[in-house]
């Protein structure tokens, strides 16, 4: 069987609000295999946490979804609550953004690691669960005896491989990671990132990565999807993405992190103008274009499709040559081979 | 000569509540002139938030002295207020800097009514406020008066953040960690702001991060913290291409697409300030000592304490034994604990 692990197809978000409708998501195919880390990146309301929580069907109740979001071949959004009971932990686990917020202040770590394994495993006798929580900190990194202590004694970082020890309780073949590094330092990041890749590389699990950040996304991940305004607008794999962006916008967010040593990026921090769109009122054709270096008159009929390129990418951007080049690119430097 | 801030040999205590002393710095020197700008950069419990406080009189060190245009700091209310005309303070996390109760006006005019510069200027307080908002990128300035921090996006409040410490005109902007809760695509814009201040108004900024990428984007120089201490410190173009201390270089190896650097991931984390490490404090976690690298130089790592790096504005040192060993440019040659200017 060689079923993809995750697949979203055609996944539509809005959320019901007091002023309309807001359309969160408009449109999302994706897939994640087994063994593969697939990054999602975005500004702050392009969807990612939206399309993140639709996996395991966490979305809030205000949202409306359509499409379908197959787990193993199994469309989460229609499945019975037993069996998106037994999916959640055991299936897919997400580890949440904010992990100094997530963790209950007011229990040991070892009891909020038991929780999902007390759910998931019933036959499970206090020991063996004991023996599971110590194995699964120190597959992070952590001494085991920190099952003893309470979240307000350990560092952030700590906190986030506490947070991933918690995903990974059920053995999960999916785990949904929504920004596990913002708000770490360098060598923290750096520490929390080799323990995700390790589990992928060790355990085989497929893994959706969400950041902002696209150059943590090109070291980890094997393929990445762009989201701007509810859709994508570029997908292929990490390495092309960052380093020879095909959409403006991708191109944008990887300029924002410099490659340290690169002439061109010294006093010349490089930003995007503008705020994203607001869902509720998108311009009209393509929603990037009132920020786009290089809109034209084209852009403005309609949004434009995801076209396909060279070496298996995706983009949704009229301004792009057949070749996969883009129109009066400037692409010079830090090309990968 | 313009006017510069200097930090010498600065100290700061706290006690834990188990009673211990905490040194969160342990000597250290700094210097940061009008119109250029420097990157304080080192993990998180490194010191470089208290030292940025204590260069603006809001940590009180126990050793050690902050000038201001070689005046020595007067802590008196009145003396900390003149410093701060001169030099500001842009705290981190926009969101929680701001009160969500005065409007952006409110926000932007405090400094002016606190320092009473409407009077001392032919301009009205609106308009000084406007111009500090135009200054820092918010334009119409007029149709964010009212407007309250919640209306507005991470990228406006920090802004916003930016425009309160423009409007008293100092000469000299601390920037804690400007753009480290803002989205990739905000974060040039605010970088750029910072440079384009220090062209058109020959402002100094001291940028605190931990993020070697901003330090390569806007800092002329660097400044490496750990537990406390100055470690490595230079030109930005020498301390990031040539890094000579085995802490700077592991925090470069682990920048997200570094190329050709094999990613140096220290173990654990820094360690507890009221147990600072015996001879160089970086010693337990060094990957030079680790390796065998240092082996000629290891019983020094392990006993002798490295003298403070003296904030020097040219050059580019770093307080290690074995770049000492080498022949590097490093001060450690003399074993005295402390060493003044």
């Amino acid at each position: 069987m060689s079923t993809t692990l995750l697949e979203l197809r055609d996944l539509h978000v809005t959320y019901a609000t007091g002023d309309g409708p807001l359309p969160a998501v408009r449109g999302v195919d994706l897939s994640v295999e087994r063994g593969q880390i697939v990054g999602v990146a975005g500004e702050s309301g392009c969807g990612k946490s939206t399309l993140a929580s639709t996996v395991l069907r966490l979305q809030a109740a205000n949202a409306s979804v359509t499409g379908e979001v197959l787990l193993n071949g199994k469309d989460v959004l229609t499945m019975k609550w037993g069996e998106l009971r037994a999916v959640r932990w055991a299936g897919a686990s997400i580890v949440f953004q904010g992990a100094l917020h997530s963790l209950n202040p007011v229990h040991r770590i070892g009891a909020q690691i038991a929780e999902p394994l007390h759910v998931h495993t019933p036959g499970l006798n206090d020991d063996a669960i004991g023996r599971r929580i110590g194995d699964l900190l120190e597959q992070v990194g952590l001494d085991a005896d920190r099952a003893r202590s309470y979240p307000h004694q350990l560092s952030g970082g700590q906190k986030q491989r506490v947070m991933i020890a918690m995903a990974l309780a059920c053995d999960p073949e999916l785990v949904v990671a929504d920004e596990p590094t913002t708000a770490l330092d360098v060598m923290v990041q750096a520490q929390v990132l080799s323990v995700l890749s390790d589990l992928v590389r060790e355990r085989g699990v497929g893994m959706m990565m969400i950041s902002h950040d696209l150059s943590v996304l090109a070291d980890l991940c094997d393929r990445i999807t762009v989201m701007y305004a509810g859709r994508v607008v570029e997908e292929g794999p990490a390495e092309k993405v960052f380093a020879a962006p095909l959409h403006p916008y991708s191109e944008a967010l990887s300029a924002a992190f410099p490659r340290v040593g690169d002439p061109a990026a010294r006093f010349a921090p490089s930003g995007l103008p503008g705020d994203p769109p607001d869902p509720r009122n998108l311009p009209g054709g393509c929603s990037f274009a009132p920020r786009c270096p290089r809109a034209a008159d084209v852009c403005l009929p309609a949004e434009p499709a995801l076209a396909s390129y060279d070496e298996g990418r995706t983009a949704a951007c009229v301004r792009i040559e057949p070749s996969g080049e883009l129109v009066e690119t400037t692409t010079s430097d830090g090309a990968h081979p | 000569m313009t006017a510069e801030l200097r930090a010498t040999g600065l100290r700061v205590e706290f006690t834990t509540r188990s009673g211990r002393v905490a040194r969160a710095l342990d000597g250290a020197d700094l210097v940061v002139r009008a119109g250029e700008v420097v990157a304080l950069v080192g993990e998180s419990g490194s010191g470089k938030t208290t030292l940025a406080r204590s260069l603006v009189g809001l940590t009180r060190p126990v050793a050690g002295e902050v000038t201001w245009d070689g005046k020595p700091m007067n802590r008196s209310t009145r003396g900390l207020k003149e410093l701060r005309r001169h030099v500001q303070l842009v705290l981190q996390d926009p969101s929680g800097a701001l009160n969500p109760r005065h409007t952006v006006y409110e926000a932007v005019a405090e400094g002016l009514r606190v320092h009473k510069l409407v009077a001392r200027s032919d301009k009205t307080e609106t308009e000084l406020v406007a111009n500090a908002l135009a200054s820092a990128g918010l334009r119409p300035p007029e149709a964010l008066f009212l407007r309250y921090p919640h209306e507005l996006s991470g990228g406006q409040r920090q802004r916003v953040l930016i425009a309160g410490a423009l409007a008293v005109a100092p000469q000299l902007l601390i920037a804690d960690e400007p753009v480290s809760s803002l989205d990739a695509s905000i974060r040039g814009e605010i970088l750029a702001l910072l440079l384009r201040l220090r062209e058109q108004l020959g402002l100094g900024v001291l940028v605190v991060t931990h993020d070697l990428g901003l330090a390569w984007n806007i800092a002329d120089r660097i400044v490496v913290m750990y537990l406390g201490r100055v470690v490595e410190a230079g030109p930005t173009e020498d301390v990031l291409t040539s890094p000579q201390h085995p802490y700077t270089q592991a925090l470069l190896s682990v920048v997200p697409e570094m190329e050709g650097l094999e990613p140096i991931v220290l173990r654990g984390e820094i360690p507890d300030p009221t147990r600072i490490p015996a001879g160089c404090r970086f010693h337990p976690r060094c990957p030079a000592l680790a390796s065998g690298e240092a082996d000629e130089v290891a019983d020094a790592c392990r006993r002798t304490p490295l003298p403070v790096l003296p904030a020097d504005p040219e050059g580019h040192r770093s307080a290690c034994h074995l770049v000492a060993a080498r022949g590097g440019v490093s001060t450690s040659s003399t074993d005295q604990e402390e060493v003044s200017t």
